[in-house]
């Protein structure tokens, strides 16, 4: 059964079987296509239009997929490896382990943004960035610029507070707990973390760093935490809503999965501590 | 390749005071959008632009790069991506057209800058020309996937 930890807490040689699953699936292509889907959805999810994976109720059911789906390719490679999660409201800075070098590498250098130490470092050679938005083909950050500030957690509590899941017009202007996550709205804490970050994780092409993996796996958790906080409280819309994934609609591209399906993320993983 | 004699014809002319002119300005967004602490980037002095039907035109130089937005001309590019989210409006960084997307509240993102809302698409495209540190646009068409 796979167990998703905290990637504070992993062994050496954990981390060190992480980045190689990460490495493998670079190599053989796998991992670029991720990213290519990513984008490919970012840049068609509208507010006004039709939307899956962002802005819209499903950004939660579709992105639990979208990371079941990538740790299961690194499972291909070596069954012992889960996505951890990067709790950012304690790992705050860019002093933490998550961006040493036998880990994830830290921020770039001022010249160019570039990352220069770690396994994903251009340096490396085994880090090439092929699905990019613009010509730089080097992994880039920019850890906690111009004084940006991740949140806290009692700003993760307000948001966990939120009693309804979503609500119409079920896009970037909602109300309630999905919005508020995301980050549209509100004390913002999914996109914050994302320009935190800064480099390629700002982009539509963000999965371009690993720590895409472990921002989402937090994001993941939080919901399951949401859930427990408020058993009553169903994903929304139930039904027959335009443009929009309901309870019961399945999702691109998998067109096999839907919000329901993706409830209880206990089939598919569990957590090192409560969710 | 027009773009790239249209840029140096660009910084030989005027780059070195049309960039410089704008620069202290551009450095105040971004510090207003660092301190805000919401998913709400607005410089101050650009709220009205939320409320606005549409943006207006600019064609300036910033940091030594072409920005220019504008109504869509329609001409050849059209969909790239099988979707038009500028709502009509294109933005272009030395000639290459930036993906943007236009907000439920008015404001906007681009590709560069995708989860940090910009209150105008001249914040927007300086934005972009600061995240990109000199770098081109890749075109749109090779991104689709």
């Amino acid at each position: 059964m796979t167990v998703r930890k905290n990637q504070a807490e992993l062994t050496a040689d954990e981390k060190r079987r992480f980045v190689n699953a990460l490495l493998a699936l670079k190599r053989n292509g796998q991992y670029d296509a991720f990213v290519t889907t990513h984008n490919a959805f970012i840049m068609s999810d509208t507010d006004d239009g039709d939307r899956v994976g962002h802005r819209s109720p499903s950004f939660l059911p579709w992105h639990r997929r979208y990371l079941i789906q990538f740790e299961q390719a690194l499972q291909s490679v070596d069954p012992s490896v889960a996505v951890p999660y990067w709790d950012w409201t304690v790992d705050r800075t860019a002093a933490s382990s998550l961006w040493a070098a036998d880990f994830l590498g830290g921020t770039g250098r001022s010249r160019d943004s570039q990352v220069m130490d770690g396994p994903f470092a251009a340096t490396s050679g085994a880090w090439p960035v092929t699905v990019r938005v613009d010509g730089r083909t080097f992994l880039r950050r920019t850890l906690g610029a111009n004084g940006r500030q991740l949140p806290t957690r009692a700003e993760v509590d307000s948001v966990l507070a939120m009693s309804t899941y979503d609500a119409a017009p079920w896009n970037s202007a909602s109300d309630g707990f999905r919005n508020h996550l995301e980050g549209w709205r509100g004390v913002n804490l999914h996109n914050r973390v994302h320009v935190w970050v800064g480099g390629q994780m700002g982009t539509g092409a963000s999965p371009n760093d690993p720590v895409f993996w472990m921002h989402h796996a937090f994001i993941d958790k939080l919901w399951s935490q949401w859930q427990q906080r408020h058993p009553n409280s169903p994903y929304l819309p139930a039904a027959g809503t335009p443009n929009v994934v309901d309870l019961r609609d399945t999702m691109r591209p998998w067109n096999d999965v839907t919000p329901a399906d993706m409830l209880d993320h206990r089939p598919h993983y569990t957590y090192d501590t409560a969710a | 390749m027009p773009r790239l004699t249209r840029r140096q014809a660009l910084s030989a002319a005027v780059g070195a005071t049309a960039g410089l002119a704008v620069t202290g300005a551009a450095f105040g967004t971004a510090q207003a959008a660092a301190s805000s602490g919401t998913g709400r980037t607005e410089a101050a002095g650009s709220q009205h632009a939320v409320h606005q039907a549409a943006p207006g035109s600019f064609d300036e130089v910033y940091r030594g790069r072409r920005i220019q937005g504008g109504p869509a001309d329609g001409g050849g590019h059209g969909g790239h991506d099988g979707g038009h989210h500028g709502y009509g409006y294109t933005v272009r960084i030395d000639g290459d057209e930036l993906h943007v997307m236009r907000n439920a509240d008015g404001t906007w993102i681009s590709v560069v800058n995708h989860y940090e809302p910009r209150s105008t698409l001249r914040a927007l495209a300086r934005a972009a020309v600061i995240d990109l540190q000199g770098a081109d646009l890749v075109p749109l068409a090779s991104l689709s996937s």
